[in-house]
């Protein structure tokens, strides 16, 4: 396989993110109309000076007309994409592409979600006619299957492993706690998140992503034009994604320790960037928390850990705001909340705030001199995922 | 010579404790009944009764008509017997048809079968008998599914010689329900007793006189009839031993209750053994059989006995009335599933009726559902199908989710590796576990499938398989 990947040719020079809440008095044009000004506003670019769009919402709309519409965009090229949870990341990854391509000079990538007009708990995806033989487990049932199999392979007892990703929740709940933008903003100690009912398997509410209404966005441009709109871009320095073909499911030599498909994006994206010491070269990483058992794996499908070892790295704080390597220092999807569409460029947008230095003092990093952040964002289920891993440099080379 | 080559009952796991019913309404009870899970329904009692029967059976036979009764079915206008043939995978030559709502249906599709000249019958019955709370059906009735493969020895060995038998038919009210009604209302009993007392009499004595025999040459008597009162008059009457009782542990099962009572008898008969099935419905109808030596050799896959052994009465009566619909508990704030499409349906039939996966000519890799293009290597369309409804297969990891939507939460999911044929690995699907509660599944447990109905939308009832503990 030939990934070459595109860095250093495109820069971000502009993010917005609006609060992630139930917001029961704003409509998806709202939220896109939010995100949008203030990403206009942060690039300094006026909205017909963009290009072409790339709208990702995994079922709040259809087509690129919702955003044409919202923004009363004149003529442009506007592409609805949709990939699972990892929806807002790939519009960034495809605007990236349409800019490297020289096809435009700018691009916005911009995701939104209104989960919170189903009227159900949860998020629920759209029933596509099918003969009826699925499985209809929650996606929380099936990431639970991740911790008996963990304890089981690694020898970690079975309460000692679920206070570990309990740590996980109060670790992204106590950063999110400084992130006005979040959704839930009060710090939970382990003994609390433990003592709550199970929902699947050991997991309980506090183990889940919160669900959110929201939106966010990214201005892209050729990396050479980036000091024309801002001192301080972030380059793109890999773009990767994995879409499973589900064969985990299937394949009676998946041990559900890991995600295949994340690791494979993970290895791609370092070669892309060039990284061969992920724990100490970059700054920070924000990664798909749907469940708190998911960013145990990560980190060592991420190669942050060793196999085996992530329960230990965490219980160390090595993840932790003022740790090695701060994991989702905005709080995550636990504690920021999950709007399908928007979470990914979400991550990117804490990335934006961090090695900027424009993070509120009390979350931010003393790790940002790095100059490198990953964000990781996936969708489907254990065996049965698409994953994407992005990496930015707020310098050149 | 014309008979029964195989039989076979299928006993739901779940028991309801009479004395609960008396316990919530006030009153007393004893005994159990069988009470279908809320994701049976007497399409797939049938299925599991009919693979039983099929299992006992000479491997390969096909029979030519498939007969199924039930006076609960799940589809009016459109053919239950069709699900039942698809499960059981039965080849399109074989023609299924349903026989009538009534209970009377059971015997004479039996009767059918019997009088027919077709090498091999297939003949299932099956019912869920339920009733109003503290009515007399829900205390007295049972769920059941029943089946006997009738035919001639070019099909496989007799095990019970049809000698021959009488009906009686005669019109008048003794229990009546209006379609989609859950009670069934009935006259006042002693009038129903009254007649079937004459007809069952009337219907033995014709039967006796058909077959040149005389009472004293009957083993035993098996007298099957929605009206409890009239069996045992009648029972009295003839004079003969009662060759099964159910009524303590299963519970009168409705259509399937005739051949319920047969497949129990024949369990344990010895050759040379007559007896006489007496069903009173709407009439009487007695039907005439003697063991042969072959009974001998038959085994039953899974015994009736042993299905009532393996029961589990730990059922609440709350639970039972709300599988039942008579009490309709909050369900989750999930969205209801949507209804399956009929085509994508009929594209994968052998996999969602059959549970028929494939495997890679050649790399062995067994995909399920079946698959075109191999996740192996990679090969396209080089696959054969690859029945696996009677694999087994062991627990790897499970959980329990307590938010998905189900007809009765929680759902205990596992993912199962299944044995393939000839020791060899049969791939791997993570299935619903049915027939157990979160407390009793671990990991290594061994598992079957068996056939279920998964939800019901637009009134379509969709069906597939789930795991069940081996036990």
């Amino acid at each position: 396989m030939s990934s070459h990947g595109i860095k250093d040719r495109v820069a971000i020079v502009g993010m917005g993110c609006t609060p992630f809440r139930e917001h029961w008095d704003k409509g998806t044009d709202d939220l896109m109309i939010d995100a949008a000004e203030e990403t206009f506003k942060s690039a300094g670019i006026p909205k017909d000076d963009i290009d072409a769009f790339w709208f990702g919402t995994a079922q709040s709309a259809m087509s690129g007309v919702p955003m044409a519409s919202a923004l009363k965009l004149e003529g442009k090229p506007v592409s609805r994409v949709e990939n699972f949870c990892a929806t807002g990341s790939e519009a960034l990854r495809q605007a990236c592409y349409a800019v490297a391509s020289g096809a435009y000079d700018t691009a916005m990538a911009l995701g939104v979600e209104k989960v919170k007009d189903s009227g159900f708990q949860g998020l629920n995806a759209f029933p596509i006619p099918n003969d009826g033989t699925n499985r209809t487990l929650t996606a929380a049932a099936m990431f639970s299957l991740v911790l008996p199999a963990y304890a089981e392979k690694y020898g970690v007892d079975k309460d000692e492993l679920r206070r570990t990703v309990a740590r996980i929740a109060s670790k992204n709940h106590h950063n999110g706690a400084r992130n006005p933008r979040a959704m839930y903003r009060r710090e939970m100690d382990v003994d609390a998140i433990c003592k709550m009912a199970a929902v699947a398997g050991q997991l309980s509410v506090m183990d889940c992503a919160g669900v959110a209404d929201g939106s966010a966005a990214a201005i892209v441009c050729r990396a050479e034009d980036a000091h024309r709109y801002t001192d301080k871009p972030l380059y793109v320095k890999a773009l990767s994604f994995v879409a499973g073909n589900g064969s985990g499911l299937i394949d009676s030599s998946y041990d559900y320790t890991t995600f295949r498909e994340c690791e494979a994006a993970g290895l791609d994206a370092y070669a892309q960037a060039g990284i061969t010491d992920p724990l100490n070269q970059l700054a920070m990483a924000e990664v798909h928390d749907c469940f708190t058992p998911t960013e145990m794996v990560l980190m060592e499908d991420l190669g942050f850990s060793k196999r085996g070892e992530a329960w230990k790295d965490i219980n160390a704080g090595v993840f932790d705001l003022g740790g090695q390597l701060p994991v989702n220092p905005d709080g995550g999807l636990k504690s920021f909340g999950h709007p399908v569409g928007a979470s990914g460029l979400r991550m990117i947008f804490e990335a934006w705030l961090q090695l900027r230095g424009e993070a509120p003092e009390d979350r931010q990093i003393a790790t940002a001199d790095r100059g490198l952040a990953l964000t990781h964002n996936l969708g489907g289920y254990p065996g049965e995922m698409v994953s994407f891993v992005g990496i930015y440099g707020s310098q050149l080379g | 010579m014309r008979g029964i080559i195989s039989a076979a009952g299928y006993l739901p796991y779940w028991r309801l404790e009479r004395s609960a019913i008396g316990a919530f309404h006030g009153g007393r009870g004893a005994g159990t009944r069988t009470v279908a899970s809320y994701d049976e329904d007497t399409s797939t009692l049938a299925v599991e009764a009919g693979r039983l029967a099929l299992a006992s059976a000479p491997s390969g036979l096909e029979p030519e008509t498939l007969w199924f009764a039930t006076s609960t079915p799940t589809y009016a206008e459109k053919t239950n017997a069709t699900i039942v043939h698809a499960a059981l995978r039965l080849p399109s030559s074989t023609a299924a048809f349903d026989a009538g709502s009534a209970v009377r249906s059971g015997t004479g599709a039996l009767r059918a079968a019997l009088r027919s000249s077709e090498p091999a019958v297939l003949v299932v019955s099956s019912d869920i008998r339920t009733g109003p709370a503290n009515s007399p059906d829900e205390s007295a009735g049972g769920d059941a599914g029943a089946a006997l493969v009738v035919g001639d020895e070019s099909a496989g060995s007799v095990i019970a010689e049809y000698l021959g038998g009488a009906s009686v038919t005669h019109e008048f009210l003794d229990r009546w329900r209006a379609p989609g009604e859950a009670r069934t209302k009935s006259w006042e009993e002693r009038f129903g007793e009254t007649q079937y007392v004459a007809l069952g009499q009337q219907a033995f004595a014709d039967a006796l006189k058909a077959t040149g025999l005389v009472a004293d040459d009957l083993d035993a008597v098996l007298v099957a009839g929605p009206h409890a009162r009239a069996n045992g008059a009648v029972a009295k009457k003839l004079g003969r031993p009662v060759g099964v009782t159910l009524s303590d542990t299963v519970g009168n099962v409705g259509a399937a209750e005739a051949a319920l009572q047969l497949a129990t008898w024949l369990e344990t008969a010895t050759p040379g053994q007559t007896v006489a099935l007496v069903s009173l419905a709407d009439g009487a109808d007695v039907l005439v059989f003697r063991t042969t030596d072959a009974i001998g050799s038959f085994a039953a896959t899974r015994s009736i006995a042993e299905q009532i052994e393996a029961g589990n009465s730990s059922l609440p009566y709350a639970k039972f009335l709300a599988w039942r619909g008579t009490l309709v508990p909050n369900p989750p704030n999930r969205p209801e599933p949507a209804r399956s499409s009929a085509s994508a349906a009929g594209r994968s039939i052998d996999w969602k009726f059959g549970f028929v996966g494939s495997r890679d000519r050649a790399t062995g890799a067994v995909h399920l559902p079946p698959a075109r293009v191999s996740f192996v290597g990679g090969n396209v369309d080089d696959m054969d199908p690859l029945p696996m409804a009677d694999a087994k297969g062991t627990v790897v990891t499970f959980t329990i989710d307590r938010l998905a939507y189900s007809p009765s939460p929680p759902v205990i999911f596992a993912v199962v590796d299944f044995d393939g044929p000839d020791g060899t690995a049969g791939g791997r699907l993570p299935v619903e576990i049915c027939d157990t509660t979160p407390d009793r599944i671990a990991v290594g447990d061994r598992v079957e499938m068996t056939f279920r109905r998964l939800n019901q939308s637009d009134g379509i009832s969709n069906y597939f398989w789930k795991g069940r503990p081996i036990r």
